[in-house]
């Protein structure tokens, strides 16, 4: 390791970071509604809107939402699954130099996909039912003519060690394989390529809780080991807790708070974010019923139509006229905690208890 | 009948006694549930967690008979107080018989996880819940629909009445959740079955799902046996717990019990490997190690063994534990408790 990256290392874990690693400038993607013969456009689903953030070298950003937010379309344009309509995917490669990544064609793309990978949700339907495992790891690395010949399945052998898997595995198919252990698979497959950034889109929702924790548990050795850098896309706020630096909220496709993980959950200053942690369930039987529960009444307005003002008014308990009519600034209260809400510096919101 | 019910407030209105369900596969028999023992007391909130393929929604299932042709129970009892004062064996039951049938829905309904696939895609909200009035009461249409739009009106389905003419892919997920609710509860059953019916939903709609299943259940007197595997649900709502793994329920006793005190290894690390909110730290969980073994290659002894931390050689790979029983609503296996001199 040279001198360089050690000090790195030890920057990140002292989470001191100086530089953004990717950096989102008002991308939006908008999916058109199309109707009758010629497809005419009626209307636009504003699944992302607007949204600008940056995330640390090293860090691990958690995103968090309801279902429906535009949270994972998110993470699908940073990686151009979906090309976003307009915005900016700042980049910083390893030499300081900086590419946006929505203006790139696909062919000068290919470098940067081997930079951001993504693990997915569903480890039963991620992993392809006629390939082994072998195949599957390899896959990213015959495509990228990384490796070939016996150092092509020594690379495998290593990737299966990484994640915690038998290098006997290898030519298993993904049948043979338990949840836990496909997720691996999923892992290491993101991990063929020596990414710097991990898109993980709710990997672990879909994992049983004891089995969960052992992929947590992997995903931040794995950071350390191999300094990488995380967004961590989920709806489950006590999997954030555990696991991120800083905390973005998004509610019908734009963020409505962001800060660090401390100032989130102990003092978050938008009423959606209280509200998120409020419905939680605690997990101590001797906590039920105590302290203010806040209710959400009503749905996740639809993106396609969203209410004048700020979006969140139709179910805010603290809604006053001036949400109805004006839409809030996204702006920073102080330490780089970002809030959209008029009210953000005169109420007093409550956060999770320390346990 | 109310006045009844509350005088009998404490009483077992389900007993479940050494209950196996078997499947009959072509690869050789899978013992879902292997020696399931639980109570319910009337009016009580009963939680069965475990992780996946733990036998928790067979064993739902085996009281309600709805189990697929290669499935069987194959011994155990399954003990219902009926209202008239009769105690009747739901496992002797035939599943297509008379009785069964008219306890299905009426005395016992269910709630399952995924409203999407349990619902009908192509008839109305309103025809399926009528159709369960008039299947249990001998009502005409007017007084069915009647009953509907109140059964929707107490989930807080805004303009039942519209709703009633709904398809189920017009409403939202937890609107859904709330049909089905209504649907399960529309001829106000003694006991509703919850299988994970707020695993699909959002964090805010589960806690406003959880809100509204107990109220209902202080209405309407309801008993609940209520499935998970996520234990912050469990404290939120269960008065009772049974910790299920591989086919056997290892543990059982009051909530309060189980989260601070509780006896069987499983129990313990299942509880410590949950992250939890408001930790000051970032830290690492403690993951229960390796993982639930296939259910054709059982360990010998104690099925928790090969992951145990009390592990003790030449005991819990030999013998099989028993239940121990602590006290009268609570139980334990594990040869840690006695139970080693049986075999």
């Amino acid at each position: 390791m040279s001198v360089e990256t050690m000090s790195q290392v030890l920057s990140n874990q002292n989470g001191v970071n100086t530089k953004n690693l990717l950096e989102l400038k008002n991308l939006k993607m908008h999916f058109p509604i199309t109707k009758g013969v010629f497809r005419r456009e009626v209307g636009q689903v504003k699944a992302v809107d607007d949204v600008s953030f940056s995330i640390k070298d090293g860090e691990t950003l958690a995103l968090v939402g309801e279902s429906g937010c535009g949270k994972s379309t998110l993470g699908r344009c940073i990686i151009r699954i979906n090309d976003s309509t307009s915005g900016k995917i700042n980049y910083r490669e390893q030499n300081d130099t900086i590419v946006d990544l929505a203006s790139l064609d696909s062919k000068n793309l290919r470098p940067y996909r081997q930079a951001i990978r993504l693990i997915f949700q569903d480890p039963y339907h991620s992993l392809n039912p006629r390939m082994t495992v072998f195949q599957i790891i390899g896959e990213p690395l015959r495509r990228n003519n990384i490796t070939s010949g016996s150092e092509f399945e020594d690379r495998c052998v290593e990737l299966l060690r990484n994640v915690g898997l038998r290098p006997e595995y290898l030519r298993r198919y993904p049948h043979a394989f338990s949840g836990g252990e496909r997720q691996r698979i999923g892992i290491a497959r993101a991990l063929a390529l020596n990414p710097r950034i991990i898109i993980a889109d709710e990997a672990v929702s879909a994992l049983d809780v004891s089995v969960q924790a052992q992929i947590l548990n992997l995903l931040q050795d794995l950071q350390e080991q191999f300094n990488l850098t995380y967004l961590f896309i989920t709806h489950d706020l006590s999997v954030v807790d555990y696991l991120s630096d800083r905390v973005a909220v998004m509610y019908v496709g734009k963020l409505v708070e962001m800060g660090t993980r401390a100032e989130i959950f102990m003092k978050p200053k938008h009423p959606y974010t209280e509200a998120l942690l409020s419905a939680v369930p605690k997990t101590d039987p001797r906590q039920r019923n105590k302290g203010a529960r806040i209710r959400l009444t009503g749905d996740v307005a639809d993106p396609a139509s969203p209410p004048k003002g700020c979006y969140f008014h139709p179910r805010c308990p603290y809604v006053q006229d001036q949400c109805k009519e004006e839409e809030p600034e996204f702006q920073d209260t102080g330490h780089g905690h970002r809030v959209a809400c008029h009210f953000a510096d005169e109420l007093k919101l409550k956060g999770v208890e320390v346990i | 009948m109310y006045e009844v019910m509350k005088n009998k407030a404490d009483e077992v209105f389900l007993q479940v006694k050494g209950l196996r369900t078997h499947f009959y596969t072509d690869e050789g028999v899978v013992k879902a549930v292997d020696g399931a023992d639980f109570q319910v007391r009337r009016g009580k909130t009963l939680c069965i967690v475990g992780e996946s393929g733990c036998g928790k929604s067979i064993t739902a299932r085996s009281i309600l008979q709805l189990l697929t042709r290669i499935g069987k129970i194959v011994e155990g009892q399954i003990l219902l107080q009926r209202d008239s004062g009769e105690v009747l064996d739901l496992a002797e039951l035939k599943p297509q018989s008379k009785v069964m049938q008219s306890i299905r829905g009426k005395e016992i309904s269910m709630i399952f996880q995924e409203p999407m696939s349990s619902l009908s895609p192509v008839h109305t909200i309103g025809n399926q819940i009528m159709e369960a009035i008039q299947l249990h009461f001998d009502v005409k249409k007017k007084e069915a629909k009647k009953r509907a739009i109140d059964i929707l009106q107490k989930v807080g389905i805004p303009k039942a009445e519209t709703r009633l003419g709904s398809y189920v892919f017009e409403l939202s997920g937890g609107m859904r959740q709330r049909a089905m609710i209504a649907m399960a509860l529309s001829c106000q059953p003694r006991l509703l079955i919850a299988d994970e019916p707020t695993t699909a939903l959002d964090v805010t709609t589960q806690a406003n799902i959880l809100d509204l299943i107990r109220e209902l259940q202080k209405d309407m007197e309801m008993t609940i046996i209520f499935i998970t595997h996520d234990l912050g649900v469990v404290a939120e709502i269960a008065d009772e717990v049974v910790v299920m793994y591989l086919g056997k329920a290892v543990e059982s006793g009051d909530v309060d019990t189980i989260f601070h005190d509780p006896k069987h290894p499983y129990t313990r690390e299942l509880l410590q490997s949950i992250p939890k909110l408001g930790s000051i730290e970032r830290g690492r969980l403690q993951p229960i190690p390796g993982m639930v073994p296939h259910p054709f290659a059982r360990p010998k002894g104690c099925d928790f063994h090969p992951r145990c931390e009390s592990f003790l050689k030449g005991t819990c790979d030999q013998i099989e534990p028993s239940a121990i029983r602590l006290s009268e609503n609570s139980h334990v296996r594990c040869l840690l408790y006695g139970g080693k001199e049986k075999e």
